[in-house]
């Protein structure tokens, strides 16, 4: 029962605040909230192949990217009601636009994954980062989508029943989807399949020597990983209602890891902690002073030299619990 | 069908230097063959060609009767071939329970599951308890793996790779590093699994290999230069020279 | 077929300058182990501090003392607080610290500098161009600078190949722990590596100066495409270095020269040029892949 507390409370949390932010009249907030909410998905799908397989991918926002361009490319479609390639029809439903983001972005993860996976070490590092730029230049040469600058999406995409013009509706269509994306993952990384990766980020040779064909799980995982990120910039596309080549820009990727280590890589809710501390203090700190990061990379730098486990790790060593 | 295991012709050179010279070998179902030399004979790289880690430049590996020499490690896994390593290969933030559940649970299959619970799998988790049951870790099976003794590493080392259910389990050093106790305790651990799988024992230890050997081979810079019993061995004067020799004088 | 050599040239003069950047990124990494994304920042530090001593002088030649001493400083000292710490480390806790330093020293020179651009003044010699080969004018500092890079390349060959820390460089970059069982003070080796990279680092900012301008921000431009020349040429290898680095200068330059041309041959001159500009980009980035894909740990991979 212990084990609900934490996800009860951040789910109350995340439900109550759009009423917080009426009630202390900050609009603001809201948006915070569900840009918090969005990251946390992205960083959870990257903290999937990060801390629980140990592959370090310096690439991620590129499947991030990839799903919004998903729903900004469908929505252009839609209006201007040319077929995409002459054969498949735009879309503004979001039951069609989220699954198709995750689809697409799947495969991108597939592609990049199979051929990735084959190095390792500082050349996956390296090897998945210049993938990342490869899909940002290319969306940068799309003219026909904007280019440089992106895609404006006029309206967030339409679910039956709901008036996805309120920014309130689309903030809670949001949470349902984070929700459910949680539990989800929640599935998997105490699954059979959650197990394996965990072995592997341990100790790949004596998974092998347990009859593990190591490269299909790893790929599998960073298949998984891809969708959700996907899934996390088709909500972002439609948070935003705009997409542009800067939210696969690879010092996204890098914010993404940080987000991941902030809150404690390899825990179920790190990520979600890691993004809220580092969106708060991006929020916070901006409001502030323009050289907010000058802040963040100081606190960053102390987190990785000086704490082991991010957040979590330290309420960990708080409550005097494992060290 | 007496050879489980059918090495012909091997050979693995690094750059200039012949690791595995032409090695042929063969064990027998049921027994346990110890494989000695001096150190850098070549006895691990012989044991990584077995598994698959390593790929030989030359000849043939048959696993009871099948052509395993182009196959991957985690295949040969599945026919049938286990191993343990000499510098202890472990999940060292698992408990000695997970460490073996993952290994049963990696042999039952079903690995790919996203939606099941892995601590919900019965059947796994009685066997990884019969496996720890009849062990000398069954009082640290919820111990991480990383905080176990030497001693108490090395045994894991052989449950994991039992739980794999091998037919033939290539042992490398398996005391490397124990204490005369420890030593005493694989030995007996080791004993009692003989006749239910074969096994090919790389070893140091002049007095484990002697009482486990049923037969004994010599590598010596890469090359078998003999293959007998534990008194055969003894009174060799090539194994003399090559290998007791230097220890004797 | 003037044009062709002019690009050439071009493409050698990025490509020493890549050279400068990746000899060393690729012997703190191989030797030490570590990622250092904030090599581009030494670059831009370099850059930064050559140009403000050259303004406030009003002489170029200071400038290089200058950018070389202010790189080599910051070197020492982010070599003895961060990254020292860092050597025991995995990856990503040395991805994670250098991208925080990053942060940090844009935010810096942000705060020194500004963000609007800065020039380096250029010594009159340097101006107009000169006749190489008939019909072929090229500006004479590009030819300064591809000299020095060349020089750069000569000195460290022998550096490595014929001096005690040279040998001791090599060892350590296909056998960290050999170096270490030598009794050789391992940590001043580290010190004078990193010192030696942030050194080179700063003069390939500072030399850039003049063509590019200084601001915030160049360091990581160039630093990703470094690290392709660092993975292409194989982690730990000067070697690789040199040969990665002009390699990918041409073809880097030839791409972004003559692709959007070729392109406008069968498509709307924007589309063209657009196109031809970001597939220029990525032409570096899928040459890294394919390398990979063949020989994973690169070109002229040490140790094996």
């Amino acid at each position: 029962m212990r084990k609900l507390i934490l996800p009860v409370l951040l789910i109350a949390i995340f439900a109550l605040m759009p009423l917080i932010a009426e009630l202390v009249g900050k609009n603001a907030l809201m948006t915070l909230s569900a840009r918090i909410l969005m990251y946390a998905m992205a960083a959870a799908s990257l903290n999937l192949i990060l801390g629980y397989g140990g592959m370090v991918s310096f690439g991620h926002a590129a499947y991030f990217g990839v799903g919004a361009y998903v729903v900004g490319i469908l929505y252009s479609h839609w209006m201007s009601e040319v077929p995409i390639f002459g054969l498949f029809p735009g879309s503004n439903q979001l039951l069609v636009t989220l699954p198709i983001a995750m689809i697409v972005s799947g495969l991108a993860a597939l592609l990049i994954g199979a051929l990735s996976l084959r190095t390792g070490g500082v050349q996956f590092i390296m090897i998945t980062l210049a993938f990342a730029q490869m899909i940002f230049f290319l969306f940068v040469s799309l003219t026909a989508y904007g280019g440089e600058d992106g895609i404006i999406i006029r309206r967030a995409n339409a679910v039956p029943g709901l008036n996805m013009r309120d920014k309130t509706t689309v903030y809670y269509v949001i949470l349902v989807v984070a929700v459910l994306y949680f539990a989800w993952l929640w599935r998997v990384v105490n699954s059979s399949f959650g197990q394996v990766l965990k072995g592997i980020r341990q100790n790949e040779r004596r998974m092998e020597a347990m009859g593990i064909a190591t490269f299909r799980y790893k790929l599998y995982a960073f298949v998984l990983a891809g969708m959700g990120a996907g899934l996390a910039g088709a909500l972002m596309a439609n948070f935003l209602r705009f997409t542009s080549p800067d939210m696969m820009h690879w010092t996204k990727s890098g914010e993404l890891i940080i987000m991941v280590i902030l809150g404690g890589l390899g825990t179920f809710f790190g990520p979600i902690l890691g993004a809220a501390a580092f969106l708060i203090l991006e929020f916070y700190l901006a409001d502030w002073t323009e050289h907010w990061q000058l802040g963040l990379g100081i606190i960053l730098l102390l987190v990785v030299l000086f704490t082991k486990g991010g957040i979590l790790g330290a309420v960990d060593r708080l409550k005097g619990g494992r060290q | 069908m007496t050879e489980i295991l059918r090495i012909e012709g091997l050979q693995k050179r690094f750059g200039g230097l012949v690791a595995t010279d032409n090695v042929t070998l063969d064990v027998h179902t049921g027994e346990i063959h110890a494989l000695i030399g001096p150190n850098g004979a070549g006895k691990s790289t012989l044991i990584n060609q077995l598994c698959g880690e390593l790929r030989q430049d030359a000849g043939v590996i048959h696993l009871a009767g099948r052509d395993i020499s182009h196959m991957p490690a985690h295949e040969r896994v599945d026919l049938g071939l286990g191993r343990t390593f000499q510098v202890t290969s472990l999940l060292e933030d698992f408990t000695v329970r997970e460490n073996v559940g993952l290994a049963v649970q990696a042999r039952d299959g079903g690995n790919f599951r996203v939606f099941d619970r892995v601590t919900a799998r019965r059947s796994v988790w009685e066997e990884t308890d019969h496996l720890l049951a009849g062990s000398l870790l069954n009082d640290r099976r919820d111990s991480r793996a990383a905080d176990l003794s030497h001693g108490e590493k090395k045994q894991l080392e052989l449950i994991l790779a039992l739980a794999t259910q091998p037919r033939l389990l290539l042992l490398d050093e398996p005391m490397a590093g124990l204490g005369h106790v420890e030593t005493q305790q694989m030995i007996e651990t080791l004993s009692g699994l003989r006749g239910e799988l074969s096994m090919l024992l790389v070893e140091h230890d002049m007095e484990a290999v002697f009482a486990l050997a049923d037969r004994i081979s010599v590598l010596v810079y890469g090359q078998i230069i003999m293959t007998g019993t534990a008194d055969e061995v003894r009174s060799d004067p090539r194994v003399r020279e090559a290998y007791l020799g230097t220890e004797d004088a | 077929m003037i044009l062709i050599l002019e690009q050439l040239l071009n493409g050698l003069q990025y490509g020493v300058m890549l050279f400068l950047l990746a000899a060393g990124l690729t012997l703190i990494f191989g030797i030490m182990g570590v990622i250092n994304l904030a090599h581009g920042s030494l670059y831009m530090i370099g850059a930064f501090a050559g140009t403000w001593v050259a303004t406030t002088t009003g002489s170029f030649w200071l400038g290089i003392p200058a950018g070389l001493i202010a790189a080599a400083l910051v070197g020492f000292l982010v070599e003895a607080t961060v990254i020292r710490k860092l050597y025991a480390r995995d990856h990503l806790d040395q991805v994670l610290a250098t991208f925080a330093l990053i942060l940090i020293f844009n935010q810096m020179i942000i705060l020194i500098f500004g963000r609007q651009p800065i020039f380096t003044p250029l010594p009159e010699v340097f101006y107009g161009s000169i006749e190489i080969i008939p019909g072929l004018f090229y500006p004479p500092y590009r030819l300064l600078i591809i000299a020095v890079g060349l020089l750069v390349a000569v000195g460290l060959y022998f550096l490595i190949n014929r001096t005690r820390v040279g040998m001791l460089v090599r060892a350590g970059s296909t056998n960290r722990d050999m170096v270490r069982a030598l009794g050789v003070d391992v940590r001043l080796l580290y010190t004078v590596v990193f010192g030696l990279g942030a050194l080179l680092a700063g003069l390939a900012g500072y030399m850039t100066g003049p063509i590019l301008a200084v601001q915030v921000g160049m360091g990581e431009d160039i630093l990703l495409a470094t690290f392709v020349v660092v993975v292409i040429g194989g982690v730990g290898s000067i070697k690789g270095a040199f040969v990665a680095g002009i390699g990918l200068g041409v073809v880097d330059t030839m791409l972004r020269a003559f692709l959007p041309t070729i392109l406008r041959g069968f498509m709307a001159p924007s589309d063209a040029d657009a196109i031809g500009a970001s597939v220029s980009s990525m032409g570096i980035f899928l040459l890294m892949a394919i390398v990979l894909l063949i020989r994973p740990k690169g070109l002229f991979a040490a140790g094996g």
